[in-house]
């Protein structure tokens, strides 16, 4: 799951790490009400942010045609502005797609002048199944791109899980960023928190980028962290009923959303022949040879190791529901559960949905030669393939 | 020989009297698989349909039945638990079915069981099979939810993280006469007990197994990894498969692990490494058996 840049520094700050002070509101005179508040208190300048689950927002262009989905301001009515520009408008960024998101919320936050910019985060190293920090210089940039060219400045520091990070550690980062004096126990105190947030949260990433020395009021230093990330362990959100109310399915695509609620995994893809498989793998490698043979998938759909005669209608529609699909290919492994069954699924959803399109079924397994009968006295074009190739050129050539 | 577990492996199995747990446990009965105890809390001292004794925990179930191997169907927020209680109680394989552990609880498993002599397998998978040589590969042992029948004792070793791409590779296996000395599934989630290399290096001891198909999926480096020890140090022909090339990054293709990041883990990459390692690689899913019993000739 993911979660909104606002919400993500109140996760932080929550555990102690240094956020610019700032509100989310969702109407242009809320947005300059809390930049009067922040002028007040003594910001030069403020930021609006749009607040969507994708990154590229600052080059990012409204389908208005405004540019920049954040702006810096340095009045409550460019705030006021700046803000009408953006909510109820389409963004479109490198990681939105065409289509873009709709921003519904923006973040107005204080921007104190900054001096210097870091890169830091914290995720699993997948090979050494432990949490790991890692911190660079080269802050505000795109990270795999200074890990592709500059990869001696990223430092990273493996944490042992048993013991949770050490202020050590923290510190070693920190002097890794070339902080010195104060900013020192300041910086470690903010990667401490930034990794409590991380394993207390049951996250699988935390991005602060930029993090960011500024100039704070009264012109000492301060470690803030300017932008953050979060993403979190879909596996663990049960015991988070905090970060479950964070869920913004104004951000889902509303197809997965449907899918959910029948315990199916779907994703949408840009092709046209939707498929229908059970188990992650196999699916994966379902839309794998779909390509092979020259189609293109429509989607990733994984009805599970029992799918159901519910499941497999919910699928069907849910696969119609996009306008792209031309075709449909079917591959069941039925290990344990009986294909008969599965073909029962299938023919009483080509009939609900009252099915136009080529289908291609591929099925094996237990109870194959009953499910395969099914399929063939159902009176229903369905076309049998034999095995996953004989049925991917099954479908790609009737799609065709 | 086999790897990891055989017709003889003493197996209780952690979740018996739930339903998913209960109906595998039949399955492997039925497979004539030495199930010698279940493990639920509380209902020590029933027996699971009338043959198989119960205990309150793993400890006693060893102590009193010699079981050495363990499949875990607990549901997900007590399998960390469940995991440590069979290391706790010295078992030598411990096999966690359970979909959907947070990812924080397998980091501490795999912790808390540095340095101890359970070996865990998943969680997240399918299990293991060693096919038997009754019909339909009947008197083998069934770990986990993976179909007995569809297997063949023979000597093809077979290493997925996906279950149903394994039966699919069993399968093209067995209908093409070729057994397998075992199989096992190593699971989807990005923090796993028993990595393909593990599991290679085992085929790879195997007396008994002359080939070995492995397959993948994207996300992570420890495909990658086995390509490179493979190499080095396997002598053996082995076929392998990546599925996911037609991913779209930085989404999850339902396993929790199966996940192109930051440009890494992707099935070009492992593809790449297969290939430079020397591995055949079959160009669809429909020809993984194919693929290795042409090298195998």
């Amino acid at each position: 799951m993911n979660i909104h840049e606002y919400q993500a520094k109140e996760l932080l700050a929550a555990h102690g790490v240094t956020v610019p002070p700032g509100e989310v509101c969702d109407t242009p005179q809320a947005a300059k009400s809390i930049a009067e508040r922040l002028f007040a208190k003594g910001d030069k300048v403020v930021v609006v942010k749009s607040q969507i689950h994708a990154g590229g927002r600052g080059k990012g262009t409204f389908k208005s045609g405004f540019q920049g989905g954040v702006k810096l301001c340095k009045s409550p009515d460019e705030v006021f502005e700046k803000a009408s520009a953006m909510l109820g408008n389409v963004l479109v960024t490198k990681q939105t797609g065409l289509e873009g998101r709709l921003v519904r919320k923006i973040l107005v936050a204080g921007a104190p002048p900054i001096k210097k910019e870091f890169y830091l985060a914290v995720l699993l190293d997948r090979a050494s199944a432990r949490p790991l920090m890692m911190v660079s210089t080269e802050g505000g940039m795109d990270i795999e791109e200074v890990a592709a060219t500059h990869p001696e400045k990223i430092v990273k520091e493996t944490i042992d899980p048993a013991i949770g990070m050490m202020p050590y550690q923290a510190r070693k980062l920190a002097r890794a960023l070339g902080l010195t004096g104060d900013l020192i126990s300041a910086g470690a105190k903010l990667l401490l928190g930034v990794y409590t947030t991380w394993w207390e949260c049951d996250a699988s990433m935390v991005e602060i980028n930029p993090l960011c020395i500024v100039e704070a009021l009264g012109g000492k230093e301060a470690l803030v962290a300017v932008d953050a990330k979060i993403g979190l362990d879909d596996n663990a959100i049960y015991r988070h009923p905090d970060i479950q109310v964070m869920r913004d399915l104004g951000e889902e695509a509303p197809l997965e959303i449907e899918a959910s609620k029948f315990n199916l995994n779907y994703i949408k893809l840009d092709g046209n022949i939707a498929c229908l498989v059970n188990g992650a793998g196999l699916a994966m490698a379902t839309m794998d040879i779909i390509q092979h043979f020259g189609g293109r998938p429509a989607n990733f759909l994984d009805v599970g190791g029992g799918a159901s005669k519910e499941q497999v209608t919910a699928a069907f529609r849910i696969i119609l529901s996009d306008p792209n699909v031309k075709g449909i290919l079917v591959n069941i492994f039925g290990g344990i559960m009986d294909c008969n069954v599965i073909a029962t699924g299938i023919v009483a959803a080509v009939r609900e949905t009252s099915l136009k399109l080529p289908l291609v079924v591929r099925l094996e397994g237990n109870n194959v030669k009953a499910g395969k009968a099914t399929l063939a006295e159902s009176g229903l074009t369905i076309t049998s393939g034999e095995s996953m190739a004989d049925a991917a050129q099954r479908i790609v050539k009737l799609v065709s | 020989m086999s790897i990891l577990v055989t017709a003889h492996t003493k197996l209780l199995v952690q979740g018996i009297t739930g339903s998913f747990g209960a109906r595998h446990t039949q399955l492997s009965l039925a497979y004539g698989t030495q199930v010698v105890a279940g493990v639920t809390p509380g209902k020590g001292g029933q027996k699971f349909e009338k043959a198989v004794p119960i205990f309150d925990t793993v400890a006693e179930a060893v102590r009193q039945t010699g079981a050495t191997a363990s499949a875990i169907f607990v549901p997900p927020a007590f399998a960390a638990d469940a995991i440590l209680e069979g290391v706790d109680a010295g078992l030598d394989l411990a096999v966690c079915i359970t979909e959907g552990i947070p990812v924080n609880d397998m980091v501490k498993v795999k912790r808390a069981m540095e340095g101890k002599k359970t070996r865990l397998i998943g969680p997240n998978c399918p299990g293991i099979v060693t096919p038997g040589e009754g019909p339909d590969s009947h008197g083998g042992c069934r770990i986990g939810i993976a179909p007995g029948y569809i297997h063949k004792k023979g000597n093809v070793g077979v290493v997925s993280r996906s279950g149903t791409l394994t039966y699919e590779a069993v399968w093209q296996l067995t209908c093409r006469g070729a057994g397998q000395s075992t199989c096992v599934g190593i699971g989807g989630d990005p923090v796993n007990g028993t990595s393909h290399l593990d599991v290679i290096k085992m085929f790879s001891d195997d007396p008994e197994t002359h080939g070995i198909i492995m397959i993948g999926e994207i996300g992570g480096s420890a495909e990658e990894e086995a390509a490179e020890w493979i190499k080095q140090h396997c002598e053996k022909p082995v076929a392998g498969f990546i599925a996911g090339a037609t991913a779209p990054p930085g989404r999850r293709m339902g396993h929790a692990g199966a996940i192109v990041s930051g440009g890494k883990g992707t099935a070009a990459a492992k593809i790449a490494a297969f290939k430079e390692a020397g591995i055949a690689v079959a160009p669809t899913p429909s020809e993984m058996a194919d693929t290795l019993l042409k090298i195998m000739r």
